[in-house]
């Protein structure tokens, strides 16, 4: 086994028992902070894949920003109490292992191809997870799926702010 | 042991081409860290004395002076170092002290948090150089040279949230609870900010690395080749100094210092989210928070104020052009000396960056929570994004007007934005001023009475 393999092995079991956590903890902090550690072992498998900049972005967005909110309003519905989450809708488990079933097959297929064969690796160029490479590429090939994403970005700023507007 | 002849090909070594032998790269990694993450550790408590001594100077008290002094037999004292050893002291106090875990705590989030609160600090350290990229130092420092050191420093320290909320969390107590959540808020605020001022220091630089934007700050100043003999740090140029006012201020936000020490506030929320952490446990939290305060204080000397290089005198330049004959030599030697003393020059700007918020700390009032948040949002916000659009028109006009027709579009940008900020962006709509003004008026002024 390669160093490479073993980092990856313990990253993926690190992510794999923290996703577990998020599920199986009664206390919503907790699955927050569970939540967070996923992300952190996500990036760093971004890191060791050599995508540097999608690593530091996970990092960033996910774990710094949008899990941080996520405790805040976890924190200020939870004040004081301390109740056990109950699951209301029981539908809700069997939709859930239905979607996760198709996520996995979805993988699956891009990592297996068409022959049956398990790719191994994939060749990639110098400039390989650079920001300088992933800039280029956003403001031209995708530059119109760029643009949509920050419109609906910018709505939903503009909306927050017209929810949370005082009345009158 | 092929790696220590190894070490001597230091072109070899960065260039890759060099081959370690057995072990080492790995020694050479604990060289690293041990060389500098641990000064990180041992300046916290000469940062603690700098702090109390500073403080009470401006204050006009003398503080912790006398510990370390030895009474000779005849009466003659001699004080070790004027009263550092008082930290170290305090140090060994707060380890030995009773380790108190309170019953209604949440025992595993309880301990994690200060864990998670030292951790930004450290991981941050690894991406700081401390000298030239030529030589011995770019083999040592930093000890990540990564693509994208500056995105590294914003996602690392927007993690230091964590601590605190955590700890406010599981402290399960009202107050330690709202410390947490004014500390979350606080500091999400204040990294937009902070990531908007800096994004223009990487527009003009053209790269994320910390390396490379220092290396730029040492070129020509504003690019003019007559003005070379001066380094053209960020500070002295327009957006630069606009920038590094925003960062400042979100970086005393983002270390929880004075005037924004709102999520500890003592007077109203009991010394915040460590009012439930005892002996070590608040030592840790305490680390953090001067490990990070001198850390952050070195990101923006590199990130601004020109990194290792002690002054913006550019000596190599100055030894060429210089006509006097014994200069010469002397500015030759000074270039030397500033090369084989980088990481002194760094740490003292580290220094000077504590001290400013030290400064901070003794002169500005704690700002109510609402004045925090308008002054994050609706002020240094709009500011740094301003002047990023500035910056950028700039780059772009500089690209297809040559340099003269760059500035002309800065200034006249700048001009728009400061017409603009005046119509819409420092006038509310309610007609209460944006900016706060309160005077004091002294009625029973002491100086007066001397006077009369």
């Amino acid at each position: 086994m390669t160093g490479g393999m073993l980092g990856f092995v313990i990253v993926g079991i690190i992510a794999f028992i923290s996703a577990f956590f998020v599920v199986k903890s009664e206390d919503p902090v907790r699955s927050a902070i569970g939540l967070v550690v996923n992300f952190l072992a996500i990036a760093v498998a971004y890191f060791m894949l050599g995508a540097e900049f999608l690593g530091i972005t996970q990092v960033m967005v996910y774990a710094g920003a949008i899990m941080v909110l996520f405790l805040f309003v976890v924190m200020i519905l939870k004040l004081g109490s301390r109740d056990k989450v109950v699951d209301r809708a029981p539908l809700q488990r069997t939709a859930a292992i239905m979607l996760g079933i198709a996520l996995l097959a979805m993988v699956m297929s891009a990592v297996i191809g068409a022959d049956g064969a398990v790719a191994s690796s994939v060749e990639v160029g110098p400039d390989f997870g650079k920001p300088q490479t992933i800039g280029k590429v956003l403001f031209t090939a995708y530059v119109w799926p760029f643009l949509l994403a920050s419109i609906l970005l910018l709505v939903g700023v503009v909306g927050s702010i017209l929810l949370a507007k005082r009345k009158g | 042991m092929e790696w220590i002849t190894a070490l001597g090909d230091l072109e070899g070594l960065k260039s890759g081409a060099t081959v370690y032998g057995q072990g080492g790269p790995w020694i050479l990694g604990l060289i690293k860290v041990v060389t500098f993450i641990l000064p990180y550790l041992l300046i916290v408590p000469i940062l603690v004395w700098w702090e109390r001594r500073l403080l009470s100077w401006m204050q006009d008290r003398i503080g912790p002076n006398m510990t370390g002094t030895y009474t000779f037999k005849d009466g003659r004292k001699f004080k070790i170092l004027w009263g550092i050893p008082q930290a170290f002291v305090d140090g060994i106090k707060i380890f030995l002290k009773e380790d108190i875990t309170p019953k209604a705590v949440d025992k595993f989030v309880y301990f994690t948090a200060p864990a998670v609160a030292l951790f930004p600090a450290f991981a941050l350290a690894g991406v700081v150089p401390w000298g030239p990229k030529e030589g011995i130092y770019g083999l040592l420092t930093p000890i990540a040279d990564v693509e994208i050191g500056l995105l590294y420093i914003l996602a690392v320290s927007s993690l230091g949230a964590y601590g605190v909320v955590l700890s406010g969390y599981a402290s399960n107590n009202k107050y330690s609870l709202m410390g947490g959540l004014r500390a979350s808020a606080q500091l999400i605020s204040y990294e937009l900010a902070m990531g908007v001022s800096l994004a223009c220091i990487v527009l003009a630089t053209g790269s994320l690395r910390i390396t490379e934007m220092v290396q730029k700050q040492e070129g020509d100043l504003w690019g003019v080749s007559q003005l070379g003999v001066i380094q053209n740090w960020n500070i002295f140029t327009p957006f630069g100094f606009i920038a590094a006012i925003v960062f400042l201020v979100a970086l005393v936000a983002e270390t929880n210092r004075a005037p924004f020490d709102l999520p500890e506030a003592e007077n109203e929320l009991i010394a915040g989210y460590h009012t439930e952490y005892s002996s070590m446990k608040f030592g840790v939290f305490f680390m953090g928070e001067y490990a990070a305060m001198f850390l952050l204080s070195g990101v923006f000397m590199c990130t601004f104020v020109g990194g290792y290089n002690f002054l913006p005198i550019d000596w190599a330049q100055l030894s060429q052009t210089a006509s006097l004959g014994p200069a010469q030599p002397i500015f030759a030697f000074i270039d030397q000396a500033q090369y084989w003393l980088a990481p002194l020059g760094f740490i003292a700007k580290a220094f000077g960056g504590v001290t400013l918020f030290v400064w901070l700390r003794a002169t500005l009032p704690r700002l109510r929570y609402d004045q925090l948040m308008n002054l994050g949002w609706k002020q240094l916000l709009p500011a740094a994004v301003a002047n990023f659009i500035v910056v950028g028109i700039w780059l772009v006009a500089t690209r297809l007007y040559g340099s003269a027709g760059g500035w002309i579009a800065a200034i006249v940008s700048y001009a728009l934005t400061y017409l603009f900020f005046l119509k819409f962006v420092f006038k509310s709509k309610t007609g209460k001023p944006t900016f706060e003004t309160r005077t004091v008026t002294m009625v029973n002024s002491p100086a007066k009475k001397e006077a009369s």
